[in-house]
């Protein structure tokens, strides 16, 4: 389902003396449906840099990432966006919303996306936010004026509102409860029963072990700050 | 005769309106520039009018002026005591006696036929103008036929109104091409614009636009399907000569708040009075 | 897949100066298009230029027209180029009062374009008005209510009304929350996201502001002296400039 081959990716710091670093180096590896990958590696070793690459957020420069049917790196940006809302889900450790939305329309958002009824969209998102325990009383409101947890629960509600193929995760269980980093924890087990490809950075061990098939190490293809 | 050159005018200023005349008489509707003279009268008194009258009136003819269907106020006294002294034609206050006509914001009541001229002095020729203040922009909505806009006046009439409240200078589209400001006449004569027998002239002189309207040519007012065009009128008869289908002005005539209401076209009153109709004001 | 808008090679040079140069790329139907660049980067100038306010000295502007298919708009008549003007395409001014009729009611403001295309029923004209100021949430009861009696950010999502009534299908949007308070900002950035959505508009957005590209555009332009220096998807080309001048544009934004 991903499929990355001979990946690269440098920055060039134009506004501090064109100082070029490169961040990764030839990574390639492919996740099947149903798979479940988790990046490991010290912080700044590239993880959340790959991830970002993989969502087209972040330009490779050289390799090839296969989502699906599309490569990722020559894709035209209509593709990208086509791509995000069919296939590939992606919830991040930040929630980045449009002041005064509902949340419960945060939340159906995806789903409006693809042209699902307001009505059935609603409905899914309810059952997603009870299921993360975000209380009912403040589902007309913004999440922006959530807590960090709260908002991080939002987050995923939304991320998994879509049955996406395949799916990115960064850090879903970071600072959760107990209770709610289980209720996670089985919704990443449901999607890969479903067979979605997923690939994620979890700092959490016993998380990583629970859902993971398969890890690999950053670190290995980080060659580190060039001159 | 007089010192001056017949009507007024001189020879070539009178072909360049005549040339303007027949340009709009080729183009129903449409608004010819003319290099409008200054005339001894102030703007505002029908020199865009006069201009039209004096390039063609020939001494043969005979000419009447109307002032809101009057024969006797200062304007229409003063245009045909003018005509008189610099053309030395003929004058009459009989509609049907006159070849040339000219009229401040009224149609005669009695219908003018074949051969006879009705020259309209208008103060603003462009029916656009309420809402579009540029020329340049004007001019093009014409040229490209976007006439949007004017519904969009008589949109904002019904909504403040309930109904078009414009009673006067109610635009009217020409032969399904220009749209055209009658001049201020009341929207009861529009209908007699149409299909007229008779020629009809329009002089701007302040703003320098000739129009005209060839006999028998197709005149529609605007207006909207759920609002359909209606020539209104005071819902009275004449006190004077009891004409039920005339327009009519009010009078007060006491402190008391005593009224009347007039035939405006004074000439058709006076005739029907003479026929031997009387209404219940008539002494 | 026809592009909705083909923008081959425009140029505008005002004299000496350049406006813009060999600007080019395709408009999808449905996707959202920002254009960011600091003052005199040629951005505004594009735009009328895409939108045939202004005569470019080169290049082609091809429309997917309904009746026709592609069609350079460039060498299209003039009434039809307003025709589209007044159909197809829409244009929202930075200042409200550009866009607007002052001296004309909200409804009749609305009702405009409807008329513009022939539309003579008053009762139709007057609840189809009436519906789209509920849509950008204006309430009805002011229907007959002058914009001069609005506040700012009435005005700008009453011309949002005004221009979106005939059902366009691309619009051309100048700095459309530039001028309004952060608060309103977010309200009509929210309403325009709806919008977008459910009629399925394309839309070309020019600002300086990359909040709102970020939240409204799909794609991104960043133009500098008249020149596009990159174009990508919205958050690569924020999250991961590439060119030196992207880079000090997205470091400049301070963080709240």
């Amino acid at each position: 389902m991903i499929e990355i081959r001979n990946v690269s990716k440098t920055f060039t710091l134009h506004n501090q003396g064109s100082a070029v670093i490169e961040v990764i180096n030839d990574v390639s590896f492919a996740v099947a449906p149903g798979e479940c990958v988790a990046l490991t590696g010290a912080s700044g070793a590239g993880k959340s840099t790959l991830m970002r690459m993989i969502y087209g957020n972040y330009l490779t420069q050289a390799g090839e990432i296969r989502i699906g049917d599309v490569d990722l790196v020559q894709a035209a940006p209509r593709e990208v966006i086509a791509l995000r809302r069919e296939v590939l889900g992606y919830v991040s450790q930040f929630l980045r919303v449009v002041p005064r939305v509902p949340t419960l329309d945060v939340v159906a958002e995806p789903l409006r996306a693809v042209g699902v009824t307001a009505q059935d969209a609603q409905a899914r998102a309810e059952v997603l936010l009870t299921q993360l325990n975000i209380p009912q009383r403040p589902w007309s409101l913004s999440p922006t004026t959530f807590s960090g947890g709260e908002q991080q629960r939002v987050n995923i509600a939304r991320g998994f509102a879509r049955h996406y193929p395949a799916m990115l995760l960064d850090e879903p269980t970071a600072s959760l409860d107990a209770a709610n980093r289980e209720v996670v924890l089985s919704l990443i087990e449901d999607a890969k029963a479903r067979g979605a490809a997923i690939i994620g950075i979890f700092h959490d061990e016993a998380a990583r072990t629970r859902v993971c098939d398969r890890e690999i190490d950053v670190s290995r293809f980080t060659p580190g700050v060039a001159a | 005769m007089t010192d001056y050159n017949f009507a007024y005018l001189d020879e070539q200023t009178k072909r360049m309106i005549r040339r303007a005349i027949l340009k709009g008489l080729a183009i129903p509707g449409y608004q010819v520039p003319f290099a409008s003279r200054e005339m001894p009268m102030p703007y505002g008194w029908g020199t865009g009018g006069v201009q039209v009258s004096a390039a063609v009136l020939t001494p043969e003819d005979t000419f009447k002026v109307i002032d809101q269907g009057a024969d006797d106020t200062t304007n229409a006294v003063s245009i045909r005591t003018f005509f008189e002294r610099t053309a030395g034609v003929e004058t009459t206050t009989t509609t049907c006696d006159a070849s040339v006509i000219q009229t401040r914001h009224r149609i005669p009541e009695e219908p003018l036929s074949e051969g006879q001229i009705l020259v309209y002095q208008v103060p603003i020729p462009e029916p656009l103008r309420f809402l579009e203040p540029r020329e340049s922009e004007t001019r093009k909505m014409h040229s490209l036929e976007e006439y949007g806009l004017m519904h969009v006046k008589l949109y904002e009439d019904i909504s403040r109104h309930g109904h078009i409240a414009t009673s006067y200078a109610y635009p009217v589209k020409v032969e399904g091409r220009y749209v055209m400001d009658p001049s201020p006449i009341p929207k009861f004569d529009n209908p007699k614009l149409g299909d007229m027998a008779a020629i009809q002239l329009f002089g701007a002189g302040r703003e320098q636009r000739i129009y005209a309207l060839p006999p028998y040519t197709q005149v529609v007012s605007l207006d909207f399907e759920d609002h359909p065009f209606e020539a209104s009128k005071a819902d009275h008869p004449c006190g004077m000569c009891g004409a039920i289908d005339s327009y009519l002005d009010e009078l007060i005539i006491d402190d008391t708040g005593g009224r009347m209401f007039v035939c405006s076209d004074t000439d058709f009153c006076e005739a029907r009075q003479l026929a031997g109709h009387k209404g219940k004001d008539a002494a | 897949m026809t592009p909705l808008l083909s923008v081959q090679g425009i140029s505008k040079r005002y004299g000496i100066h350049i406006g813009c140069a060999d600007v080019s790329f395709d408009l999808y139907p449905g996707e959202v298009m920002g254009i960011v660049g600091e003052s005199g980067s040629g951005k505004s100038t594009l735009l009328n230029c895409l939108a045939g306010h202004l005569a470019p000295d080169e290049g082609q502007v091809i429309f997917d027209t309904r009746a026709d298919g592609p069609r350079d708009t460039l060498t299209m008549s003039e009434p039809e180029r307003r025709m589209l003007g007044r159909t197809d395409w829409a244009f929202v001014h930075q200042h409200a009062r550009d866009g607007l009729r002052m001296g004309v009611s909200a409804g009749g403001n609305v009702g405009e374009r409807l008329m513009a295309v022939g539309e003579r029923h008053y009762g139709n004209i007057r609840n189809k008005a009436t519906d789209w100021l509920g849509r950008v949430e204006i309430d009805a009861a002011r229907v007959d209510d002058r914009p001069t009696t609005f506040s700012g950010g009435m005005q700008q999502r009453l011309q949002i009304a005004r221009n979106l009534v005939t059902g366009p299908r691309l619009v051309f949007m100048d700095e459309p929350t530039g001028g309004l308070d952060v608060s309103v900002q977010a309200r009509l950035l929210d309403l325009l996201r709806g919008l977008v959505r459910d009629m399925g508009l394309s839309a070309i957005i020019v600002t300086h502001d990359l909040a709102v590209v970020r939240l409204l555009a799909d794609r991104l332009m960043v133009m500098k002296s008249g020149h596009v220096v990159e174009a990508g998807l919205t958050d690569q080309v924020l999250d991961d400039p590439q060119h030196a001048y992207s880079q000090l544009l997205v470091s400049s934004v301070l963080q709240v």
